[in-house]
């Protein structure tokens, strides 16, 4: 039905010194509805840049983003996102967090009441409904964040780097629940993330960017998502082709990190 | 200088003293008790409330010494009460001298005192008599009554037998005589260590300043109307100053133009106190209500409006984005994003608002008003009574805790999550 297409976005603004930023150059892609990307890239590369840009909170200095035929202007509810941490509401208990979206347009109560209940039970907190966001762990908060976002019913959600800031053990769990939402509710996922580990074990497709410019590198199809979907992930993490792809994207990133600082370097 | 060290004193003694103690109670058994690092681990470092008690004991001690008061069992030598007596040596033109007795009875002020009746005694120097206040002086014109007087060419050369001069003093036993410049003794008696009631009543006086002033009032109104009005100034101009302050720290948070324009007026106003614009205000609205509510919402309206402001920067971009893309309008941003999470910063605003309120209210009748707590103390000092003064003081530091202790029990009330976001 609808589509994200992003079509030639650049992004270029100058600095308060005069210098300018290219942070962004002729970024193209066509992601279908269902799907589910993983960004990966060297800081700087541009990748929140993008997503903030298909969030509507920045706008790009050429080209433009439709979904489903619709240009993007600004943020709006059919672009739902979660953030790494901190952006939840404090000051509303998790019922009213996860309740926020649908509260915004006027949902009659009976129906926000019901859709948070099922909500609850998705991600696993169905006894936490009337806990203070600052009573759960890390791992909870980041369940609720993505409640949130689906309470909204959203056509894509925009990841960025929801799992950062956990442990290694709830961010397992964390992806194992990522991929179940993502095949239960069919929605289109753009995440970006930091760990080459987590962009295989969840993207259907995997970007790999580049920056100075920040620019798309190397693009994967991988199998592993879907197998995600109905097995262990640490089974995954075992499969033949995982390891190679890893160490293969890995030292990808790893080249340029290092032709980073060699620019530098020489510049210094 | 002596009050220091006594109190220095107390603080190191009762510091053994309850490290002793607390050697023979049973150890705490918390967390903290098995830090073993305490010095520099700042929640390691909780207020000792056998500290607190015996500080607020030690301050009324020292005060109760100090004044002769029943509340303390010790007291500091108090000043010389009673019958006393030196001698005067009196030395004609000629040469020839001649000694006489003066009498004085040293008496409390406040209570009738009659001189001492004396014989005038043989000799042409006559014994005199003088009745003098504790920590009063009296010039006693000794030669009045003698043969040969001042005017005679006689004049005083010793105090119980020591020489004296113009200028010099002699010490006794119960106080010292001083000779003027003209050759009249001055006594004055020991004062002791304790304070005179016009410079620092006793505890218990003060008190019954509180009960008599509660009862029947002081300058036509009673205590409560006094501090009543200082209240409700403070209320009323804290209040006109949040209504107007923090609407404009929100449209200074949130638009450029509005930020651009008052800038500069807040950020010139802030430093100037509010006590240097109570002249100002006296000029314009006159020394009524009206002037004191204006004084004190102006000195609410720049703390407010720079809490408030910092209140809308302190909001997480990821929170006011998350709120976008949840569907929020803008109405919804500031409502539902905004306003709650400035909270915090908005009740710190508001706590110090309040004590520059009540403190300014008080500098404000201080200068000029019809009733309130800083009226009371300033008519008070002008009848030198002291007790009301130190009441009016206590009062005031009493009410302005107690507001700090009321804002601060709402915040934990209101919002629960200060700190924790």
């Amino acid at each position: 039905m609808s589509g994200l297409i992003i079509d030639d976005i650049s992004m270029r603004f100058e600095l308060p010194d005069g210098n300018a930023v290219q942070a962004l150059k002729n970024v193209s892609l066509d992601i279908k509805e269902g799907e589910i990307m993983a960004v990966l890239g060297p800081s700087g590369c541009g990748k929140t840049t993008l997503l903030n840009i298909v969030a509507g909170f920045l706008a790009p200095t050429e080209g433009n983003i439709t979904l489903g035929g619709q240009v993007v202007r600004g943020p709006a509810a059919e672009r739902g996102m979660v953030f790494q941490q901190g952006a939840l509401f404090e000051w509303m208990n998790v019922r009213k967090n996860i309740g926020f979206g649908p509260r915004m347009k006027n949902t009659p109560k009976a129906d926000i009441d019901k859709r948070v209940d099922e909500l609850l039970g998705i991600v696993g907190l169905q006894d936490f409904g009337e806990k203070m966001i600052y009573e759960l762990s890390g791992g909870m908060q980041q369940r609720v964040a993505l409640a949130r976002c689906l309470a909204n019913e959203p056509e894509v959600i925009l990841m960025d780097e929801p799992l950062g800031a956990l442990d290694a053990l709830t961010r397992e769990k964390m992806q194992g629940l990522v991929l179940k939402l993502w095949k239960e509710t069919g929605k289109t996922i753009i995440l970006i993330t930091h760990s080459v580990e987590e962009a295989l074990l969840l993207g259907e497709r995997l970007l790999v960017m580049a920056p100075r410019p920040g620019r798309i590198h190397k693009e994967y199809r991988l199998p592993f998502a879907e197998m995600g979907v109905n097995a262990d992930l640490r089974e995954v993490k075992t499969h033949p082709e995982f390891g190679p792809r890893r160490e293969e994207i890995l030292s990808m990133i790893w080249d340029m990190e290092e032709e980073i600082m060699g620019r530098t370097e020489s510049a210094a | 200088m002596t009050i220091l060290l006594i109190y220095i004193a107390i603080f190191v003694a009762a510091y053994l003293i309850v490290r002793l103690v607390a050697r023979g109670v049973a150890h705490a058994t918390d967390f903290t008790s098995l830090k073993t690092v305490t010095f520099g681990d700042e929640s390691a470092v909780t207020a000792d409330r056998t500290a607190s008690v015996v500080s607020v004991v030690a301050i009324f001690l020292i005060w109760g010494a100090f004044t002769g008061s029943v509340i303390s069992p010790i007291h500091a030598p108090g000043p010389f009460v009673g019958d006393t007596s030196f001698t005067y040596t009196a030395e004609a033109e000629d040469g020839s001298r001649d000694d006489a007795t003066v009498s004085v009875r040293v008496f409390e002020v406040g209570t009738e005192a009659e001189e001492p009746s004396i014989e005038p005694g043989d000799g042409f120097a006559k014994d005199d008599s003088a009745k003098v206040g504790a920590w009063r002086s009296v010039l006693i014109r000794v030669d009045k009554n003698d043969e040969i007087g001042r005017g005679e060419g006689a004049k005083v050369v010793a105090i119980n037998g020591e020489p004296i001069a113009p200028g010099e003093t002699v010490k006794l036993a119960d106080g010292e005589v001083t000779l003027s410049t003209k050759g009249t003794p001055n006594f004055k008696p020991n004062q002791g260590w304790q304070m005179e009631p016009i410079w620092l009543p006793s505890p218990e006086a003060v008190w019954g300043r509180i009960v008599e002033i509660a009862n029947t009032g002081y300058q036509n109104s009673t205590l409560l109307q006094h501090l009543g009005w200082s209240l409700f100034r403070v209320v009323a101009g804290f209040a006109a100053g949040a209504l107007v302050g923090i609407p404009l720290g929100y449209a200074m948070g949130l638009s450029s133009w509005f930020r651009g324009w008052f800038d500069p007026i807040v950020e010139f106003m802030r430093p100037v106190p509010p006590l240097a614009l109570i002249p100002l205000v006296i000029i314009w609205a006159g020394i009524g209500e009206v002037g004191k509510v204006i004084l004190l919402f102006l000195a609410a309206l720049w703390i407010m409006t720079i809490a408030a402001r910092s209140g809308v920067s302190g909001v997480k971009i990821s929170k006011v984005h998350a709120a976008y893309s949840l569907g929020a309008s803008k109405w919804q941003i500031l409502t539902q994003v905004i306003v709650p999470n400035s909270l915090p910063d908005i009740f710190t605003g508001a706590r110090v608002a309040m004590g520059v309120c009540w403190g300014t209210v008080v500098a404000a009748e201080l200068v000029a008003a019809e009733k309130g707590a800083g009226m009371m103390i300033m008519v008070a000092s002008k009848f030198q009574l002291t007790d009301i003064v130190i009441m009016g003081i206590i009062l005031i530091g009493i009410i302005g805790y107690g507001i700090d202790i009321l804002m601060r029990m709402a915040e934990r009330w209101l919002i629960p999550w200060k700190g924790r976001g």
